[in-house]
């Protein structure tokens, strides 16, 4: 990633600790990916990013700044890119996934906070990620209590916009969440000095859509029982779609759901018949965090479906394409949003049917619930998750861990013993 | 004649059982892991030649946070599935919900139908492990077992603590405080107990048969405190130690079956 270390310095960062990230980056890239054996060609794609994550994107995003053109970075699924992109804007996403940023994020945090949200504070006080340098506004939601005061920190170091993400789903709560896009749409308006019409609404809805499908039809080539993509390579897919422009991403998911709809057919599996297949469910895996899958499959299992942030969460359900006024459209948004399932809504019995449903419609052999350390609501929630399973026959085996390795070999050992007792069935 | 070995190389010790084909112990090793897994496969290896079994000829399961370290293993399974099967095997009994103390970890098993259903392990904390019980008997001045037996004459005094580290310095404060030593190792024990006991009540026993594995299997006391905590009979057999090994070994049985 030479070539762009000037880059890195007019964005201020520091280079020298910059550079011990970039020399672990492509061990892990290797030891995850490359060593797959019959891979989909259209990973190429996702391959050369991951390999210049810190240098393509980002050269785009600044290109774009210099046209006048505004960067929001995000860190929850629930902050519609709709609005942002109506209004010409360009949204990236903020989740740090490395163990390298918790060290800094420490500094300003309690360590018993979620390694996630240390690691994206660590990201943009150590400066040792560009996308954090880029963005020229933050746009964070009230989705947790240890993100909710991670953001007074960062907003003392960069332009911070928070939405309160209501905590039950009433309808008033949907309205609720349509004014907060309202006032959401207004900021960026101020921000961009571009007015959103509902023209430009309505082709950023599609456009959105255009991408979820895209990404369902990756996902629906996962349900056959002759899996044509990895799950590593599937939630390196799902990851870099929080980055890219979202048209390119749509087309670069269909071309790999053509591949994956060829292979299909052609009978072409990545894993030998029998292979038992997991649904991984939880917090979400912020990039380059491959720990999990990366340990299931290499245990003799293979992962098919993510109901995650990084998985489903992101992509399923459509904004309605046929409103007309903004007032309708701001209503059609918080519609769809607020049918996403995160612990953070009490009750959130609608998970638990997504995890009923998602194990049928991928045909797995069992559940993993892995939620990061400290994220006290995916935690608790393993209770009711792990018994609805229990209940519908599903076996489910219940895990807690963060970015560091050294906890691989006791994660390994449980893992292991899961995937061999679904054998033993 | 065919020998079937199963090693189980867990952090405090490593156990061998040696089966034949109708898996009947013949043999049992047990020894210190001491700090190379590796070394502890090769003298493994010397102390079977003694007995004229040649593992590099015999089917060898290995199992236990070790197993990677046997380069002669034919296979590595969890110690999970191993103590899920050798229990089942001691025990004589299909359905069976286990508890293995071992070193550095303790494990709630479900076998039913012989096979394993569900499973539980501790994180990294050493709380109701061996590890904890000897941290504290080494505070003592005694040996583990003696600590057990000791705490049958105890009562009244508890630990709060979880963590080794900052429950031998409350036992530490006792000693200092003139508690008596059987009041302590009362307290020991149950706080072993209590924190075993909690882990395993995310699992109903239903009608199946509970036992103990592990190192601490012939700890009677321990037995009994636990018995009275989840109100139900622990069971214990005197080969429990190699339960993981049993069950490896049964394993190797398994491949030539």
């Amino acid at each position: 990633m030479s070539d762009y270390v000037k880059m890195w310095k007019d964005l201020g960062m520091d280079l020298e600790a910059h550079d011990n990230l970039c020399q672990v980056l492509p061990t892990a890239v290797g030891d995850v990916f490359l060593t797959q054996e019959n891979r989909p060609k259209a990973m190429d794609f996702w391959d050369m990013v991951i390999s210049e994550v810190h240098g393509i994107r980002p050269a785009e995003l600044i290109e774009a700044q210099k046209e006048g053109r505004k960067v929001f970075g995000t860190f929850c699924v629930y902050v519609p890119d709709e609005v942002v992109v109506a209004a010409n804007g360009i949204v990236t996403g903020l989740c740090g996934g490395s163990q390298f940023w918790v060290p800094d994020g420490e500094a300003v945090l309690p360590k018993n906070t979620c390694p996630l949200v240390k690691a994206s504070v660590g990201a943009r006080l150590g400066k040792t990620c560009p996308f954090f340098r880029i963005a020229d506004m933050y746009v964070g939601e009230t989705t947790c209590d240890g993100k909710k005061k991670a953001y007074e920190i960062l907003g003392e170091d960069v332009p911070m916009y928070v939405m309160d993400v209501p905590q039950m789903k009433r309808e008033k709560d949907i309205l609720k969440w349509k004014e907060e896009i309202k006032e959401f749409a207004a900021k960026v308006e101020e921000f961009t000095g571009n007015k959103i019409t509902p023209e430009k609404l309505a082709d950023a809805i599609k456009l959105i859509n255009e991408k979820r499908k895209a990404m369902q039809r990756v996902y629906d080539a996962r349900k056959s029982k002759c899996l044509p993509i990895s799950g590593r390579d599937a939630l390196l897919m799902t990851q870099i779609s929080f980055f890219d422009d979202p048209a390119r991403c749509a087309q670069m998911c269909n071309k790999l759901a053509d591949e994956l709809e060829q292979r299909i057919k052609d009978g072409v599996s990545v894993v030998p018949e029998g292979t038992k297949r997991i649904l991984v469910t939880g917090t979400p895996l912020a990039v380059p965090n491959w720990k999990l899958h990366n340990i299931i499959e290499t245990s003799g299992a293979a992962v098919v479906c993510e109901e995650m942030c990084t998985g489903t969460r992101y992509f399923e359900n459509l904004v309605d394409e046929s409103k007309t006024t903004l007032d309708e459209q701001y209503m059609a948004l918080s519609e769809r949003y607020m049918k996403t399932n995160c612990a953070c809504f009490t009750p959130n019995t609608g998970r638990i049917d997504d995890i009923l449903r998602l194990a049928k419609e991928y045909q797995v052999d069992g559940v993993i619930d892995c939620s990061l350390k400290f994220c006290c609501l995916y935690d608790t929630e393993k209770y009711s998750v792990s018994r609805a399973l229990k209940e519908a026959g599903i076996p489910v085996l219940s895990l807690e861990t963060d970015y560091e390795d050294s906890d691989a070999e006791q994660l390994r050992t449980r893992i292991g013993a899961f995937v061999e007792m679904l054998n033993e069935k | 004649m065919s020998y079937f070995i199963g090693i189980d190389i867990g952090s405090t010790c490593a156990k061998t059982i040696v089966m034949d084909r109708e898996r009947r112990i013949l043999h049992r090793l047990l020894q210190p892991t001491g700090w190379s897994s590796v070394e502890t496969a090769e003298e493994i290896k010397k102390k079977l030649l003694d007995l004229a079994i040649d593992v590099e000829k015999e089917k060898v399961v290995a199992t236990g946070y070790g197993r990677v370290s046997v380069p002669f293993a034919d296979k590595c399974v969890t110690e999970i599935s191993c103590h899920g099967k050798g229990a089942a095997i001691l025990h004589e009994s299909a359905d069976v919900l286990i508890i293995d103390i071992g070193g550095q970890d303790t494990k709630i098993i479900e076998v039913q139908g012989g096979a394993v259903t569900d499973f539980l392990m501790n994180d990294k904390c050493s709380a109701g492990t061996g590890r904890f019980l000897e941290v504290m008997a080494n505070t003592l001045g005694v040996d583990p077992k003696q600590l057990c037996e000791m705490a049958r004459k105890g009562g009244n005094t508890t630990i709060s603590s979880l963590c080794t580290v900052f429950a031998e310095s409350e036992v530490i404060s006792l000693i200092g405080r003139g508690e008596n030593r059987e009041n302590i190792a009362f307290a020991v024990i149950d706080s072993i107990a209590s924190k075993v006991v909690s882990q395993a009540g995310h699992m109903s026993p239903g009608n199946k048969l509970v036992c103990l594995t592990g190192g601490l299997c012939d700890y009677d006391y321990l037995r009994d405190t636990l018995s009275e905590k989840l109100h139900v009979t622990v069971n214990a057999k005197p080969d429990g130690r190699y339960a993981g090994a049993i069950g490896a070994a049964s394993f190797a049985v398994a491949m030539e079956e």
